[in-house]
């Protein structure tokens, strides 16, 4: 191995309205090192990688390749360095044979001659079992993805990055492409490997770069460290500890789920299984948890979008409502605020009244005999804006021209407006600044201590000390025994958002 | 130099109302180097197009008589449009209400009664539907693609009338036409102005517009639909059942257009013959898209295609045009009017992309 890093960064910066994904950043990859980039959803990871696959220019900061500063245009030129990416989501047609998928993928020139028996070749080289016949529909998601990784294979990458690559796959399946890639390595190809899985890095990679808040925080081997260790990086260890331990909850259990076990609707889903929590009037309960390890199935269970297998699986102030749709639960009495913002939690075309009619029509009467109650709805819409104190010039804005933060003060006061009995907030301060989180905190602690149960999911720890009592974790859906704030340390929290136990054992190789 | 397209922040209201506008213009103008291509004189093409149907009573009798299926169809279809349910068979619903419609009409050929004519609206509607049901049972049960199934639904109710015409439905007076017998008079839409075909339709017609008007800015339902069509997740979030809408967009569509086969049927027509619809069903859906999918829109639009039709009749007659032009200006304009419609969304820009621009992609 030379001592020309094969890639470096330094110092790249790139900021979204309102956001800094990345504040100089710097990583050097060597030949043939398979290198980690690690970090939470948010980090950083992502703006990062798009960069140096050139889909995306950063605002400054240089980028060397084999020791020569490059700009990249476009993802062309940066094949044309040698560089390909397995992105998490695959972009096949189901409809089309692999070798017809891996020709759309590759430049023209690779295309010619004989295709096939390339594919043929190189997937017995390197140990990927791959019929270029087979139709992509009946292939399983493991050998998607090796369709993926054939593809940039037939391009001699010199650079293979990876996107979260084993979230789909199963630990068999994670074993054999870990044996391929430390093939590539021992063949001089590097790789950055994008990852938040504590236990693969430590197995498969040489170094290991940690990223928080779009900086970078720490570089490590992962052979020298624990996983424990890696999550304090990756977490963080300046979390302030909770001071709030002297409420007392005693309140009647206002949200119970039970014995709740569901198949995803989804592809790539997580199944929720044997799920058991209870909230408590005047209790806030945290769900901590890594995006992707059944939230949104959670969620989807909780709000009536997917009925639940048992009516008594979830209950309302001891009401069975697993079999109830979303608008009968409201009127129970669920308030609901879901993690997307523009097209889930509001239609961005529509005015903030219209919006404000989306959730409350029901519990606020805004209808009369199926009519809209346009004053009404006007008038209950004004409430939310002035008591959330949500920027707008007006209600009959569109919502999508309002900021971030001021739409997602709407739509918490949307719900919290109509004084639900229980309340469940996913991702309740997401990319919103930090006047307006401030703000939709302590509207939730108002919430509790006037009785209410408030569930609130979210992948901000800082968040949930600050606002819970209890806090739980999802992994691979399943939750863990919640445990009072005071009492669970980020460390735990860490741990068990890594899928392992707080004595130390993986709890769940997935 | 750089032309690009660069997103609005927020839709432009005025270019919502300027676009159709726009793609009259741009019709006409082309429609005018067509008809010089032509050898015409593109000025007195376009006045007799446009001009000369108007001139006496009875060319603007005509305009609201071909404008009445128009405008029924295009309301009902603007629903669903907006529910992203693209029902495009409007033209079958239209023959199936108009046989279920003037079936009746046929039952009672020698008997008056004043029930006749709502009866047969009543019966034309619910036979629109019942065609318009079978997508919306294939879509809502197996997901079948309701452009698909609702198009070659309307080849197959063309066919059932053909066949009705041709046999059991025949007159039998009738020297072997393939047409069936003439209406009672008491089958027979009351006639608004004497000497014109002019009749009771249109009436229902505008009626419709105002249901329809109604239903879209101040229903529940029609809330529902505009949730669904801009945003699906927020309206599953919000607890609406997309499969009922689909229902109740495919019900309501069907019915109208059904209903328009009946008031075409009995008012312009008089009995039941092999082509009832010069392709009403089709032109709708312009007519939905003209008119911005909504009620008031597509009145104006469905009179604006109206004229196209007379249009077409009066350059035959007079400039030995083909007919065929009717359908040019048709298809031009729904042409214009989409691309046209880029700009409601989309401000055309000169130069470089700006910082702001860039930082939303």
């Amino acid at each position: 191995m030379s001592d020309t890093p094969r890639l470096e960064l330094i110092g790249i910066n790139k900021s979204y309205p309102g956001v800094v994904a990345n504040n100089n950043v710097s990583l050097k990859v060597m030949p043939g090192e398979i290198h980690a980039l690690l970090g939470e959803n948010g980090a950083g990871k992502s703006t990062l990688v798009k960069f140096i696959y050139g889909v995306q220019r950063s605002d400054s900061g240089r980028m060397l390749w084999e020791g020569e500063e490059v700009r990249l245009a476009n993802p062309n030129a940066a094949r044309k360095l040698g560089i390909c990416m397995v992105f998490q989501h695959f972009s096949l047609f189901d409809a089309m044979t692999v070798e017809e998928n891996i020709s759309l993928g590759i430049s023209p020139e690779l295309t010619k001659g004989d295709l096939s028996s390339r594919i043929r070749d190189v997937s017995a080289q390197y140990g990927l079992p791959l019929d270029p016949d087979r139709y992509v529909h009946t292939l399983s998601v493991g050998e998607r993805q090796r369709i993926e990784v054939v593809r940039c294979l037939l391009q001699d990458p010199t650079l293979l990055i990876m996107d979260e690559p084993t979230s789909v796959l199963t630990p068999q399946e994670v074993e054999d492409l870990f044996k391929t890639l430390r093939r590539l390595s021992d063949e001089g190809v590097s790789i950055l490997y994008i990852s938040h899985k504590l236990q693969e890095i430590k197995m498969l990679c040489h170094t290991a770069t940690i990223m928080r808040m779009g900086e970078v925080v720490a570089e490590c081997t992962p052979a020298n460290e624990t996983a424990r260790s890696m999550a304090e990086l990756m977490m963080g260890e300046n979390l302030i500890n909770p001071e709030r331990t002297d409420r007392k909850i005693d309140g009647v259990t206002r949200l119970e789920v039970k014995n709740l076990t569901a198949v995803s609707t989804h592809q790539h889903g997580t199944d929720l299984h044997n799920l058991h929590m209870e909230v408590r009037a005047g209790e806030i309960l945290g769900i901590a948890g890594i995006a992707g390890n059944g939230q949104r199935e959670l969620m989807e269970m909780l709000t009536g979008e997917v009925l639940a297998p048992e009516a008594d699986a979830i209950s309302i102030d001891g009401k069975s409502v697993g079999l109830l749709d979303p608008v009968q639960r409201r009127s129970v009495g669920l308030g609901l605020v879901p993690e997307e913002r523009l097209g889930y939690g509001a239609v961005p075309d529509m005015s903030l009244w219209e919006n404000g009619v989306l959730s409350a029509a029901t519990r606020m009467n805004l209808l009369n005999n199926g009519f809209i109650q346009v004053a009404a709805s006007t008038e209950f819409a004004e409430d939310v804006v002035e008591e959330f104190r949500v920027k707008t010039p007006g209600v009959n804005h569109a919502a999508k021209s309002l900021s971030g933060g001021n739409l997602q003060k709407f739509i918490v006061g949307r719900e919290i407006v109509q004084k639900p009995g229980v309340i469940i907030v996913l991702q309740p301060t997401w990319g919103v600044d930090a006047g307006s989180a401030a703000a939709i905190r302590q509207s939730l602690i108002d919430m509790a201590v006037d009785g209410a149960a408030v569930l609130a999911v979210s992948q901000d720890l800082e968040e949930l000390f600050e606002i819970s009592d209890r806090i739980a974790v999802i992994c691979a859906g399943r939750i863990s025994e919640a445990r009072a704030a005071a009492s669970i340390t980020v460390e735990e929290i860490g741990l068990l958002m890594a899928g392992v136990e707080p004595g130390g054992e993986i709890a769940h190789a997935d | 130099m750089l032309i690009r397209l660069e997103q609005r922040p927020e839709v432009s209201k005025i270019m919502v109302y300027v676009s159709p506008l726009i793609a009259v213009v741009l019709t006409i103008l082309t429609a005018m180097i067509m008809f010089g291509a032509l050898g015409v004189d593109p000025f007195k093409a376009i006045q007799t197009f446009f001009f000369e149907p108007l001139s006496t009573l009875d060319g603007v009798a005509e305009l609201f008589v071909k404008a009445t299926p128009l405008v029924l169809i295009g309301v009902g279809l603007s629903l669903g449009f907006q529910a992203n349910v693209w029902n495009i068979g409007a033209e079958g619903q239209l023959v199936i209400g108009a046989l279920t419609g003037g079936g009746l009409a046929l039952a009672f050929y020698n008997q008056s009664s004043v029930f006749l004519i709502p009866a047969m609206c009543v019966c034309g509607t619910i036979g629109g539907m019942a065609w318009a049901a079978i997508p919306a049972w294939l879509k809502t049960r197996f997901n079948c693609n309701e452009i698909l199934t609702s198009l070659m639904l309307s080849y197959v109710g063309l066919l059932v009338l053909s066949y009705l015409v041709h046999g059991p439905w025949k007159d039998p007076e009738g020297m072997n036409f393939p047409e069936s017998r003439l209406f009672h008079d008491s089958a027979l839409m009351p006639i608004l102005i004497d000497e014109t075909r002019l009749n009771v339709g249109w009436l229902v017609a505008l009626l419709v517009v105002l249901l329809g008007w109604i239903l879209i800015s101040r229903h529940i339902i029609g809330f529902q639909i505009k949730v669904i069509g801009m945003a699906p997740l927020a309206g599953a979030f919000a607890g609406f059942k997309e499969k009922r809408l689909i229902w109740i967009t495919l019900l309501i569509s069907g019915g109208c257009a059904g209903l328009a086969g009946v008031i075409e049927l009995s008012g312009a027509i008089g009995q039941i013959v092999p082509s009832i619809s010069p392709g009403y069903g089709f032109t709708a859906i312009i007519v939905a898209f003209l008119g911005r999918l909504h009620p008031v829109g597509v009145l104006f639009a469905g009179l604006l295609m109206a004229l196209t039709y007379l249009g077409g009749d009066s350059a035959q007659i007079t400039m030995n045009l083909p007919n065929a032009v009717t359908g040019v200006f048709q298809g031009m304009l729904l042409f214009f009017l989409l691309a046209s419609d880029v700009l409601i969304k989309y401000r055309v820009r000169v130069g470089s992309p700006s910082i702001e621009a860039e930082a939303r992609e």
